[in-house]
């Protein structure tokens, strides 16, 4: 039971930055109907430019509270990514936006190996250590079961970044260009909408979005390199696609839903299978769900849209 | 002949013959050219070989039937390891070529239908998204499966692999020929001719599916997948037969390549491989088997020269390498492919044959053509 209780809780931890990421995903989906491949290295990016901006202000300015230095590097982090999302989809997207079928997927994926190979050059391929700002000795929550500070932040952050973007897309103008947008472009900016404006807009939030994310996630795992972006690319993708991609309460839904899977599912594996399979298995569970929803209920839990589009 | 034709610019639009001559001459001499330039090109030119046979294969998946295979490094994982099971010290088995080779290139039939079969709905972005991560579950199971029962060996891979033996003639490719005393011909050159007829099968038989009532359904499946299946074609079954012929050519060139090799490990399986082929057959043309196969050679060719040019001028400019060879690899690699998608979409050699169209991947002309 403690075993559960603490899976549960270390799912919701990674679920709430799978959600995150997804919303990124989603926003693209909805408006233009192209996976972004690119997402996930934009969140290594945020991370990677994040640590380099704490070792910097680490020796400029010294004997500062580890908190604010997190923060500083989340603010440099982010118009980093709101800059590195705005020229992916201005150089690489945009002018393929009408073309047929496989184009803009296989742009997407040469944009984002582009970003790995550039990541390699400039921070190497060596493995870096994160720096621990935020508290990581665990805390008991209730009886046996532990939580970081770290995980809360990771959790608090993101729920604030979910409620601040559901605000922004329900109650703000943006937010009903943006819907307006992914109904129909055309009467949308018929409407007076600039649609150029609203789409360069969805990736610069994304790329917000995901460059807190990629901060969280080597944060809690204490270590940053080029590659770390694909993973959890992929499994944010699958978070939107089980919530149904184009849905926002979809991809947070589907965020949290996918991160307790996976960390049960891991921490359970090697009973279930009889020593078979251990938790090295762990990422085959994003990608069973992924094929599951895709090919049972390819609308997801809280979708409309029809998941067959070409 | 068409194809050909268009391969060597210059001769092929006037003397289709004399081009043709060329090529053969070219081709069979190939190994002697690059010999000259030292063992390691001849190598290059073996594992560029390989590739053609991968971007062959994934080709006919991606070119032909439409469908957007990213995890198509698997079948040639498949067949690697199939045949270091069956021929190393592994499990002790030793068996000869013909037995692997068949039985490699069956297992990755058998997984090309089952991937197929559960994403037959599927199509485009989320086919592709559902195949890389085939991809990866392979590799997973590469990576892990060494007990209770060691199968793969893990990330360490299984070594000592047996190199191929030409039945009748006993001839052991991985010894070399010696032909007199003092003159022997090293395997690399051998495993080149080897690898050569199975490119010229491959493109035979590719080149006779292309036109077959095979062929022209999966062009139709291609182009509007209601429309083939309201003519009566039997789109599962054919998606099916894309999805495992494909396979079948991952799965032979992954044994040739464990018997060239003599060692396979996860690492040679990465999604980079996948993308590096997609790349390749994007770049030359896809859905045109020359095109194809220029692309093939050149991403396989150009990274190495680089190589060899690049560290040099480093070294001389800066004293130091910051560009190593698998950076300006995949840099390479993913400016072709973007820039490619942006400028010249339907690639080098465009796909012209009236049962491949340009404007698969949206030329703009052509979609005009269309529209008219």
């Amino acid at each position: 039971m403690q075993t559960l209780l603490q899976q549960i809780v270390n799912g919701l931890v990674v679920g709430s930055v799978y959600a995150v990421v997804a919303l990124g995903y989603t926003m693209v989906y909805g408006i233009l109907g192209l996976i972004n491949f690119a997402h996930g290295e934009v969140l290594m990016v945020g991370a990677l430019v994040a640590l380099s901006a704490i070792t910097f202000f680490q020796s400029v300015l010294p004997d500062l509270h580890p908190i604010a230095y997190f923060v500083m590097g989340l603010l440099v982090a982010m118009p980093v990514c709101m800059a590195v999302g705005y020229t992916i989809e201005r150089t690489a997207y945009r002018r393929l936006r009408n073309a047929p079928r496989l184009a803009p997927l296989i742009t997407a994926i040469g944009v984002s190996f582009l970003l790995q190979t550039l990541a390699m050059i400039i921070w190497g391929r060596n493995y870096h250590s994160f720096p621990q700002l935020i508290q990581t000795a665990p805390i008991e929550i209730v009886a046996g079961v532990f939580m970081t500070p770290v995980q809360m932040t990771t959790v608090g952050v993101s729920a604030a970044m979910m409620i601040g973007l559901v605000i922004l897309v329900t109650r703000t103008n943006m937010g009903r260009a943006m819907r307006a947008t992914a109904e129909n472009h055309r009467v949308a900016s018929l409407m007076g909408v600039d649609t150029n404006r609203i789409i360069a807009l969805t990736f610069i939030i994304g790329s917000a979005l995901a460059a807190v994310a990629g901060v969280m996630i080597a944060s809690n795992y204490g270590v940053a390199h080029y590659s770390m972006g694909f993973l959890p690319g992929l499994k944010a993708f699958t978070a939107a696609v089980l919530g149904g991609i184009g849905n926002l309460a979809g991809a947070m839904v589907g965020g949290i839903v996918l991160g307790l899977v996976e960390a049960i599912g891991a921490g359970y594996i090697e009973t279930w299978t009889g020593g078979w399979l251990n938790s090295s298995y762990q990422d085959i569970f994003a990608f069973l769900i992924l094929g599951i929803v895709l090919i049972f209920r390819p609308t997801g839990l809280l979708g409309e849209r029809v998941a067959d589009r070409a | 002949m068409n194809n050909i034709s268009q391969a060597i610019p210059f001769l092929g639009s006037r003397n289709p013959k004399a081009a043709l001559i060329t090529l053969v001459v070219l081709v069979l001499t190939a190994p002697l050219f690059a010999g000259l330039f030292g063992n390691t090109w001849v190598r290059i030119l073996d594992f560029a070989l390989l590739y053609i046979l991968l971007a062959i294969g994934l080709n006919l998946v991606v070119g032909f039937a439409g469908l957007l295979d990213l995890g198509y490094i698997a079948f040639y994982a498949v067949g690697a390891y199939t045949w270091a099971f069956l021929a190393s010290p592994h499990f002790g088995l030793h068996l000869p070529f013909y037995v692997v080779l068949p039985v490699g290139a069956a297992f990755a039939a058998l997984a090309g239908i089952a991937l197929g079969f559960p994403t037959l709905r599927l199509r485009g972005d989320y086919l592709a998204i559902v195949t890389l991560g085939f991809g990866e579950i392979i590799r997973i199971f590469m990576n892990n499966l060494t007990h209770p029962v060691n199968i793969t060996n893990g990330p360490q891979g299984i070594d000592q692999i047996d190199g191929m033996t030409i039945p009748l003639v006993g001839l052991e490719l991985n010894r070399g020929l010696q032909v007199t005393d003092d003159f022997k011909i090293s395997s690399l050159f051998l495993y080149y001719y080897v690898f050569l007829a199975f490119v010229v099968l491959a493109v035979i038989l590719v080149k006779r599916l292309q036109v077959s009532r095979i062929g022209r359904a999966w062009a139709a499946i291609r182009d509007d997948e209601l429309a083939a299946k309201a003519i009566g074609i039997n789109t599962r079954n054919l998606k099916l037969l894309a999805f495992a012929m494909g396979a079948t050519f991952g799965g032979v060139a992954g044994g040739l390549f464990g018997a060239f090799q003599g060692f396979v490990s996860p690492e040679s399986f990465t999604l980079m491989e996948s993308i590096a082929i997609l790349t390749m057959i994007v770049f030359g043309g896809m859905g045109n088997l020359a095109g194809v196969i220029v692309g093939a050679l050149a991403l396989s060719f150009l990274p190495e020269v680089l190589r060899h040019i690049a560290l040099p001028i480093q070294q001389a400019l800066f004293g130091k390498v910051y560009l190593d060879p698998e950076v300006l690899r995949m840099l390479l690699l993913s400016l072709a492919m973007i820039l490619m998608m942006l400028m010249k979409p339907a690639g080098l050699i465009p796909a012209q044959s009236r049962y491949s169209r340009a404007d698969l991947l949206g030329d703009k002309e052509a979609r005009h053509d269309q529209a008219a």
